[in-house]
C-alpha cells in the first residue's frame, strides 16, 4: 500500500482484476453441514455405537419376524412359561381318556398309589379306606414332606374316608411331585397324620397333539413310547405358552412405531406450527404461543390416560391409533416453542437481512434458511423424544391403559412379566432389556447428535 | 506434567472433602425434612401403619388388608364385596350365618314365619354403640328407605319378595304401602307377596340391616362417609378410618354376644389389591393372611407355608347375545363354539391354580339341594370336547344364516388380567379349532357395562355371584325380565320354571324347577361354563378361627382368635 | 417484579380455565356410563341418579354449572363415594402425593448435585465410570420395574436381618416414606447428574477458575465459591418439569407401594369413570403444575440476576 500523503488516484490505477478460475480452489475439500456433522458423529465411539444398535433393533422389528416365522398370538399349552433352553423331550402315548378309578395291571397295592403310570397328561391317585379319619384332602408339593408338615397345594378334598380315586391334571409338567392325602377329623382340622407318595411326572404328548402342532411332518410313522421334541422357543414363552422371541419381535414393532411414528408427527406439526409463529411474529404469534402454553399446561399423564378412554378401544383395534393421537395431541407445544424460539433468532440474523435485501421471498427464506438452520435443533429433540414416547406406551400399559390384547408390545409384556417375576424371570427380563437398549441408544445417540450439529450445545 | 497432577489430585480431594461434608448436611436436612413432613401428616390424619405387626399376641390384635377403600359403607347403598365385609364386621341385621354358614339369630331373638307374614322379635340387649336401644323401627326404615326411588340402591330389588316392594322400588306406590311394619318397638312385621322359601337366607343380606332414624337425619349426605358418621350395632366398630390408607376396628362393648368375639381390635393398614405388594407384605409379616397368584405357589411350597384354598362361589361363564339378527342367535353356532372349547384346559393349563374347578353349569358345585349338593342331585348335561362335531356344527350354522365367509365375532371383556388371559385364550381356541376370527373388545369397567347393557357384543365373559344361598339367586339370571341378562335371552319355558320355582315352597318341586333351567341353560341358551372362581390363600399359623365366606363377610374375623404356640 | 408476578398469575388462572374446559369436555364425550353398576338398576333409579348429580340437564348448561362450582372451589360429589365430597378426597389424599414428590424432587436435586460434582471431579476414573454407569441404568429402566425391584430387595433385606428394617409398603411414618420417594426420585437424580456433571465440566475449564487457581485461592473456596454455585444454577430450568414428571409419575410408586396418594385414586376413578374425581383431580394437578412453573420461574430469575423478568 502506497502511504505517500495527498497522492490522489488516477484513472489508470484502475484495472480490472485478472479473472481466475482457480480462486474458489480451497486446498482441502469443501463439506456441507451434514457431512461435517457425520464426520463428528463417526468420532464419536458412543453414538456410532448406540446408531448400529439401533439399526439393529429396526432390523430386529422389520426383517426378523420374516426370518423366526411364528405366530406371536399360538398358544403352545403345553409349554407355558417355559424358560429358555429348556428341556423339549416329550413320549408320545394315547389320547386322553375318562377314568373311572379302576387301577392299570400291576399297579395294584396298599395305601395311597398310583392307579397306572404317571404323565403330564394326568396323575392317577388310588387309596384304601382310612378308618381313623371322617374326612380326606389330598395335597400336592414339589418339595418332599418335611418335618414342618408343610403338605403343598390342597388339590382335592373328600366328604367321606373312604377308599377313593382321584385324577391330577392341573399344570402337570415333568417334575417330582409329593403327594400326600391328609386324614380330616369331624371338625375338618387336620390330624396330623397322612399317607405320602412321591410321583414322577413324564412329558407326554398324544399323536393328535402332535399332528395339529406340526412337530413331525409325517405322523404315520409314530408308536406309542416313541420321542418328539416339542416346538423350539429360543426365548421361552409367557403365561399363556406363546412363543417370547416372536412377541418381542412383533412388540418392537409395536413399540418401536410408536417411539418412531409418534414423535416424528408431533415433532412435524410442532415445527410447521413453531416456525409459522416465529415468521409471522407479532399478534399471531402472541395467539399462537398462549395457545401452545395452556396445551404444555395440560397435566401429560393425567390426559394420557383420560384421551385413552375418550378415544376407546373398539372390539379388535389394538389400540396404538388413539396412543398416538393422544401423544401428539399432548406434545406437539414443546417443539413448536423450541423452534420458534430458533427462527426469531435467526430472522435477526445478518445473512437473513442479506437475503431479503437480494429479493428473496418469505417461502425461499423459511425453506432455505430457517428449516435447514433448525434442523439441527429438530433432529436432536426428536432423537430425544423417542425414548419418552417408548417410556409413555410403557406406563399405560403398565396401568392397564396401554394397548390392546393380544397385541404385543414391550410395555405391555414387561408389566405382564411383573407378576410373574418371582418363578419365570425371563417373561420380565426380555421385554425390559429391550426397553432399555432402545431408551439408552436414543439417549446416548441424542447426545451425539447434539455434540456433532451443533458446536453451541456441546456436551463435554 | 506430573506436578499439575498432583494439584489437581490435591484439589479434587479439598474439593471432594466439602462435598462430603455438604452431602452429610444434605443428608441431615432431608431427615429432619421427613420427620417435619410427617409431623405435619399427622395433624391431618391419625392413625398410622407403623409398628403394626400381623399378629399382636400381647394386644391381641391381628393386622391384615383391605383390597380397596370401602366405597360404601351406608348399608342401603353398599353393593360391593369389601364394603360387605367390613359392614359385616359392625353391623348385624336380623339374622347372621354361624361358622358352618347356617343361620342363627342376630339382633332378632326369634322369629316366626306364618306362610306369607314373618314377625321377628329383636331383642331387648340390643344397642346402638351409643347406648341407644335398636328397634324394630330401625329395620323398617332402613329397609323403606333402601326402596325409595330416590335413594337409588343397586341392591333394592333384594325386597321385592316384600309386598308391593317393587312397585314402591317403581315410583308406582308410596313408601307406605311396603309390607314392612314396625307394630311396637320390638316386633317388626313382614308381609310377603307370597311364601318364600328363603326369607331366612335373605335376611342375612347386608341390605337387611337396620339403620337409626334419627342419626342418619342428623347427616345428610354423610351417613356412613367416615367412622363418626355410623351407628354401628355389630361385634366391632370402626375406630379410625383413614381413606384410602387403613381402618382399624375395634371390639363393640354395646355388643349383645361380646362374650363371642376374641380379638380385641382387628386393623387393615394397607388397602391394595397389589397381588405382589401384599405377598411381600406377608413375608415380611405385616398381615396375617394373603391370597396367593398361581405364579406364587412354588415360592409358597418353598417357604413351607401352610395353604389352603377356598372357593368364593362366583361363576364365570360366556354369555351370548340373542338379540335379532346377531350371529350368536342360531343355536348350531352356540353349540359349535361349546364343543370346540374345554374348560378343564383353561383352568389346568392356564389359570393353573387349585382353587378354581371348570365350570359345566350356572349352577356351582357347592350349591345345596334337596338333601345332598344340587349337582350331586342334578347332573349337570355336557357338551364334551369334540373339535369334529363342532365343526359340523358350524357348517350347519353358515348354511342355517346363508353365510358364505364367517365374519369376525366380537368377544366383550372386562380389562383385569384374569379376563384378558381367559378373551386371549379363547380367541386362539376358536380360531384354532373353528377357524373363526374372533375380535377382543377389552374395556374399562364401566364401559363394559355400558356394552353389555346396549347389547354391544356377541360374546361376552361374564361373572355372577349369589347374593343369597339359595339356587334362586342364578337361576332367575335367564328370566326374561331380569335386567341382568344382558345377552336378553328369552324363553317363556325357563320363565314358567322361575315362577314355578319363586311361587313354591316345597323343597323337591323346587329343585326339580332348578334342574330343568339347568339343562335348558345346556341345551337351548347353550351357555359357556369358564370356570368357578377359587383362591389358594396362606395363613399366619398363629391365628385361628378366620373365615372365607361365599355369602356375608368374603373375610369374617368374627370368630377369630390367636393361638400363640410360645 | 410484581406487576410481572401478578400477570403470569393471571394468566396462570386463564390456563386452569382452560385445563377445566378441556376436561369437562374430553369427560363427557368417554363412551359408557358412571351410573351403571355390576347389578342392573332399573331406569327409574338410573333417572334419580342422573338427577342427583345434574346429569340430566344439557351439556352446555351442566358445563356452566360445574364451572359455577368450580369457581366456588367446590369439585362436587364423587360418583363411586356417593358419600364424600371431592374436595374432602383430595385434601386427604394429595398431602401425601405432595410429601412424595417434595421428598424425590430433593433426593433427585441433592443426588443429581452430589453424583455430578463427584463424576465431574474423579472423570474418566472409577467413580465416574461407576456412577455413569448406575446413571444410564436409572435413565433406561421403567419406573414400576425400580419400583417392584425396590420392593423385592427390600423384603430380602428385612428377611436377612430378621427384623423389620423399613416397612415394604403402607404410610404412616418416615420409614414409610425412605424407599418410594428414592425411587420416584430416581429417573430424575439421573437426569440431573448428567447434566451436573457436563456443566462442572464446562465450568472446571473455563478461564475464571484458571485465574482463581492462580491467585491461589483455596480449593475448597474455589469448589464452593466458583464451581459448585455457577454449575448449580442450569439445574433449576429444568426443576419445573422435574417436578411435573415426578408429580404424575407417583402414579406407579403410589400403586406398587399401597401408598393412599392422589395419583392411585386417578388411575382408580378412571376405571370406574368416577366424572367429578376425575375432572377434580385433573383440574387440581393442572393448577398446581402452572402455578409451581411461575414459582420456578420467580425463584430463577431471584436466584440468577442475569434472567431479566419481564
Amino acid at each position: 500500500m502506497n502511504h505517500t500523503p495527498n497522492y490522489s488516484p488516477k484513472p489508470e490505477d484502475f484495472t480490472p482484476a485478472h479473472y481466475d478460475d482457480d480462486i474458489h480452489g480451497i486446498a482441502r475439500p469443501s463439506r456441507s453441514y451434514w457431512q461435517d456433522a457425520w464426520r463428528r458423529l463417526r468420532a464419536n465411539r458412543r453414538a456410532l455405537v448406540s446408531l448400529i444398535l439401533i439399526v439393529g433393533l429396526l432390523l430386529f422389528a422389520l426383517i426378523g419376524p420374516l426370518l423366526w416365522q411364528v405366530d406371536p398370538s399360538r398358544q403352545d399349552i403345553d409349554q407355558v412359561s417355559q424358560a429358555p433352553g429348556a428341556d423339549r423331550a416329550a413320549s408320545i402315548v394315547a389320547p386322553y381318556e375318562y377314568w373311572s378309578g379302576k387301577s392299570a395291571p400291576g399297579f395294584e397295592g396298599e395305601g395311597l398309589r398310583l392307579a397306572q403310570e404317571a404323565n403330564s397328561q394326568a396323575v392317577r391317585l388310588l387309596w384304601d379306606e382310612v378308618s381313623s379319619a371322617t374326612s380326606l384332602r389330598l395335597y400336592r408339593n414339589i418339595f418332599p414332606i418335611d418335618e414342618q408338615l408343610a403338605f403343598g397345594l390342597p388339590i382335592a378334598e373328600f366328604a367321606s374316608a373312604g377308599a377313593g380315586y382321584y385324577e391330577d391334571r392341573l399344570d402337570l409338567t415333568p417334575d417330582t411331585y409329593y403327594y400326600s392325602l391328609v386324614e380330616l377329623d369331624a371338625s375338618g382340622q387336620s390330624t396330623g397324620t397322612f399317607q405320602s407318595l412321591a410321583v414322577e411326572v413324564k412329558r407326554v404328548i398324544t399323536i393328535d397333539e402332535v399332528r395339529e402342532r406340526q412337530l413331525v411332518l409325517d405322523t404315520t410313522e409314530l408308536n406309542i413310547g416313541d420321542e418328539v421334541l416339542l416346538a423350539l422357543h429360543p426365548l421361552g414363552t409367557d403365561y399363556l405358552g406363546r412363543d417370547i422371541l416372536s412377541r418381542l419381535m412383533h412388540g418392537a414393532r409395536v413399540s418401536l412405531f410408536i417411539g418412531f411414528v409418534a414423535p416424528m408427527l408431533y415433532v412435524l406439526l410442532g415445527v410447521a406450527y413453531g416456525a409459522t409463529a416465529g415468521f409471522l411474529g407479532g399478534k399471531i404469534d402472541q395467539v399462537m404461543m398462549r395457545f401452545a402454553d395452556f396445551v404444555v399446561a395440560l397435566p401429560f399423564l393425567l390426559f394420557m390416560i383420560l384421551f385413552q378412554v375418550v378415544f376407546g378401544i373398539g372390539p379388535g383395534e389394538s389400540g396404538i391409533i388413539p396412543l398416538l393421537v393422544a401423544l401428539i395431541v399432548l406434545a406437539w407445544p414443546a417443539t413448536a416453542r423450541l423452534v420458534r424460539g430458533q427462527v426469531l433468532q435467526i430472522r435477526e440474523e445478518a445473512y437473513i437481512s442479506a437475503s431479503r435485501l437480494l429479493g428473496a421471498n418469505s417461502r425461499y427464506l423459511v425453506l432455505r434458511h430457517m428449516i435447514p438452520n433448525t434442523m439441527g435443533v429438530i433432529l436432536v429433540t426428536l432423537t430425544f423424544a423417542v425414548p419418552s414416547a417408548i417410556f409413555t406406551e410403557a406406563f399405560l400399559s403398565f396401568i392397564g391403559m396401554g394397548v390392546a390384547p393380544p397385541t404385543p408390545s414391550w410395555g405391555s409384556m414387561s408389566n405382564e412379566g411383573l407378576a410373574t417375576m418371582l418363578t419365570h424371570p425371563h417373561e420380565l427380563i426380555f421385554p425390559s432389556v429391550f426397553i432399555s437398549i432402545t431408551v439408552l441408544a436414543f439417549n446416548l445417540l441424542g447426545d451425539g447428535l447434539r455434540d456433532a450439529l451443533d458446536a453451541r450445545m456441546r456436551d463435554v | 506434567m506430573p506436578k499439575s497432577v498432583v494439584t489437581e489430585d490435591k484439589f479434587n480431594r479439598s474439593a471432594g472433602k466439602q462435598l462430603a461434608r455438604y452431602a452429610l448436611v444434605a443428608v441431615l436436612a432431608l431427615v429432619a425434612l421427613m420427620y417435619c413432613l410427617n409431623w405435619v401428616a399427622g395433624l391431618s390424619s391419625s392413625g398410622s401403619a407403623a409398628g403394626l405387626t400381623a399378629i399382636d399376641v400381647e394386644r391381641n390384635e391381628i393386622s391384615t388388608f383391605l383390597r380397596q377403600e370401602p366405597p360404601q359403607l351406608n348399608s342401603m347403598l353398599a353393593s360391593d364385596a369389601v364394603s360387605g365385609t367390613i359392614l359385616e364386621h359392625v353391623m348385624e341385621g336380623l339374622l347372621r350365618y354361624g361358622p358352618n354358614n347356617e343361620i342363627l339369630p342376630g339382633m332378632a331373638e326369634r322369629w316366626e314365619i306364618d306362610g306369607a307374614l314373618a314377625r321377628f322379635w329383636i331383642r331387648p340387649d340390643a344397642r346402638w354403640s351409643n347406648g341407644d336401644p335398636v328397634t324394630a323401627h330401625d329395620f323398617e326404615f332402613a329397609w323403606k328407605t333402601a326402596l325409595d326411588p330416590a335413594t337409588g340402591s343397586q341392591y333394592s330389588f333384594i325386597f321385592y319378595p316384600i309386598k308391593n316392594a317393587e312397585a314402591a322400588n317403581t315410583g308406582q306406590l308410596p313408601l307406605e304401602a311396603v309390607g314392612v311394619r314396625a307394630l311396637d318397638d320390638s316386633l317388626l312385621e313382614v308381609e310377603l307377596e307370597r311364601p318364600l322359601a328363603y326369607l331366612e337366607k335373605l335376611l342375612a343380606f347386608v341390605t337387611f340391616q337396620p339403620v337409626q332414624q334419627k342419626f342418619y337425619e342428623q347427616r345428610p349426605q354423610r351417613y356412613g362417609a367416615d367412622a363418626e358418621d355410623l351407628l354401628y350395632n355389630g361385634p366391632f366398630v370402626i375406630s379410625s378410618w383413614v381413606h384410602g390408607a387403613s381402618m382399624r376396628l375395634e371390639k363393640n362393648p354395646n355388643y349383645w354376644d361380646a362374650e363371642r368375639i376374641k380379638l380385641n381390635a382387628i386393623n387393615f393398614p394397607y388397602i391394595t389389591s397389589d397381588s405382589a405388594t401384599l405377598l411381600n407384605l406377608y413375608r415380611d409379616g405385616r398381615i396375617a393372611t394373603v391370597d396367593l397368584t398361581a405364579e406364587m405357589l412354588e415360592g409358597a411350597m418353598q417357604r413351607r407355608w401352610q395353604l389352603e384354598r377356598f372357593m368364593d362361589g362366583t361363576v364365570f361363564f360366556i354369555d351370548f347375545n340373542h338379540r335379532d339378527n346377531r350371529l350368536t342367535r342360531n343355536k348350531n353356532l352356540r353349540i359349535a363354539l361349546n364343543l370346540a372349547q374345554d374348560s378343564n384346559e383353561l383352568v389346568n393349563s392356564v389359570i393353573k391354580l387349585p382353587g378354581y374347578l371348570p365350570a359345566k353349569s350356572l349352577f356351582p358345585i357347592w350349591m345345596q339341594g334337596v338333601e345332598k349338593t344340587f349337582r350331586e342331585e342334578y347332573p349337570a348335561p355336557e357338551y364334551p370336547y369334540n373339535v369334529e362335531l363342532a365343526r359340523q356344527h358350524l357348517a350347519l350354522a353358515k348354511q342355517e344364516l346363508g353365510l358364505s365367509e364367517w365374519p369376525p365375532i366380537v368377544l366383550l371383556s372386562g380389562n383385569t388380567p384374569v379376563a384378558n388371559i381367559s378373551a386371549q385364550y379363547y380367541q386362539e381356541v376358536f380360531k384354532k379349532n373353528l377357524g373363526l376370527e374372533i375380535i377382543i373388545d377389552a374395556q374399562i369397567f364401566r364401559q363394559r357395562l355400558q356394552k353389555m347393557q346396549d347389547g354391544d357384543f356377541d360374546m361376552v365373559l361374564s361373572g355372577w355371584g349369589p347374593d343369597y344361598n339359595d339356587p334362586m339367586t342364578f337361576a332367575d339370571l335367564y328370566s326374561s325380565w331380569n335386567l341382568n341378562n344382558r345377552g336378553k335371552y328369552s324363553n317363556p319355558e325357563l320363565d314358567a320354571l322361575v315362577r314355578k320355582a319363586q311361587d313354591s315352597i316345597d323343597p323337591k318341586e323346587r329343585m326339580d324347577a332348578f334342574g330343568a333351567i339347568q339343562e335348558i341353560l345346556h341345551d337351548d341358551a347353550v351357555l359357556i361354563g369358564n370356570y368357578e372362581r377359587g383362591l389358594v390363600h396362606a395363613t399366619d399359623p398363629r391365628l385361628k378361627g378366620a373365615q372365607k365366606r361365599i355369602f356375608g363377610a368374603e373375610n369374617d374375623y368374627t370368630g377369630a382368635y390367636i393361638e400363640d404356640s410360645e | 417484579m410484581w406487576a410481572y408476578t401478578l400477570k403470569r398469575l393471571l394468566q396462570g388462572l386463564v390456563t386452569v380455565w382452560f385445563i377445566a374446559t378441556a376436561t369437562f369436555f374430553a369427560m363427557h364425550n368417554v363412551p359408557g356410563d358412571p351410573l351403571s353398576s355390576e347389578r342392573a338398576t332399573s331406569a327409574e333409579i338410573r333417572a334419580n341418579l342422573a338427577a342427583k348429580y345434574g346429569l340430566d340437564k344439557p351439556l352446555s348448561e351442566q358445563y356452566f354449572i360445574y364451572m359455577g362450582n368450580l369457581a366456588r372451589g367446590d369439585f362436587g360429589i364423587s360418583f363411586a363415594q356417593q358419600n364424600r365430597q371431592v374436595n374432602d378426597i383430595i385434601r386427604e389424599h394429595f398431602p401425601v402425593s405432595a410429601t412424595l414428590g417434595v421428598l424425590a424432587v430433593l433426593f433427585a436435586a441433592c443426588g443429581g448435585i452430589l453424583w455430578g460434582a463427584l463424576t465431574a471431579l474423579y472423570r474418566d476414573r472409577l467413580p465416574d465410570t461407576i456412577i455413569m454407569f448406575l446413571v444410564i441404568l436409572g435413565i433406561s429402566v421403567p419406573s414400576f420395574v425400580f419400583a417392584a425391584l425396590g420392593q423385592l430387595a427390600l423384603v430380602k433385606i428385612n428377611d436377612w436381618f430378621g427384623v423389620s428394617l423399613l416397612p415394604v409398603a403402607g404410610w404412616g411414618t418416615v420409614g414409610h416414606m425412605l424407599l418410594p420417594s428414592l425411587v420416584l426420585g430416581l429417573g430424575t437424580m439421573a437426569y440431573l447428574t448428567r447434566l451436573m456433571r457436563s456443566s462442572m465440566l464446562e465450568i472446571i475449564h473455563s478461564d475464571y477458575i484458571r485465574t482463581a487457581k492462580a491467585k491461589g485461592l483455596p480449593a475448597a473456596r474455589i469448589f464452593t465459591h466458583h464451581q459448585l454455585r455457577n454449575a448449580v444454577l442450569p439445574l433449576i430450568t429444568v426443576l419445573g418439569p422435574a417436578i411435573a414428571a415426578i408429580t404424575t409419575g407417583g402414579f406407579v410408586v403410589e400403586l406398587v407401594f399401597a401408598i393412599p396418594g392422589l395419583g392411585r385414586y386417578f388411575v382408580e376413578a378412571v376405571q370406574q369413570l368416577d366424572y367429578t374425581v376425575i375432572m377434580g383431580t385433573t383440574v387440581f394437578y393442572g393448577a398446581f403444575l402452572v402455578f409451581m412453573v411461575i414459582v420456578v420461574d420467580l425463584v430463577y430469575g431471584w436466584i440468577d440476576p442475569r434472567v431479566r423478568l419481564q
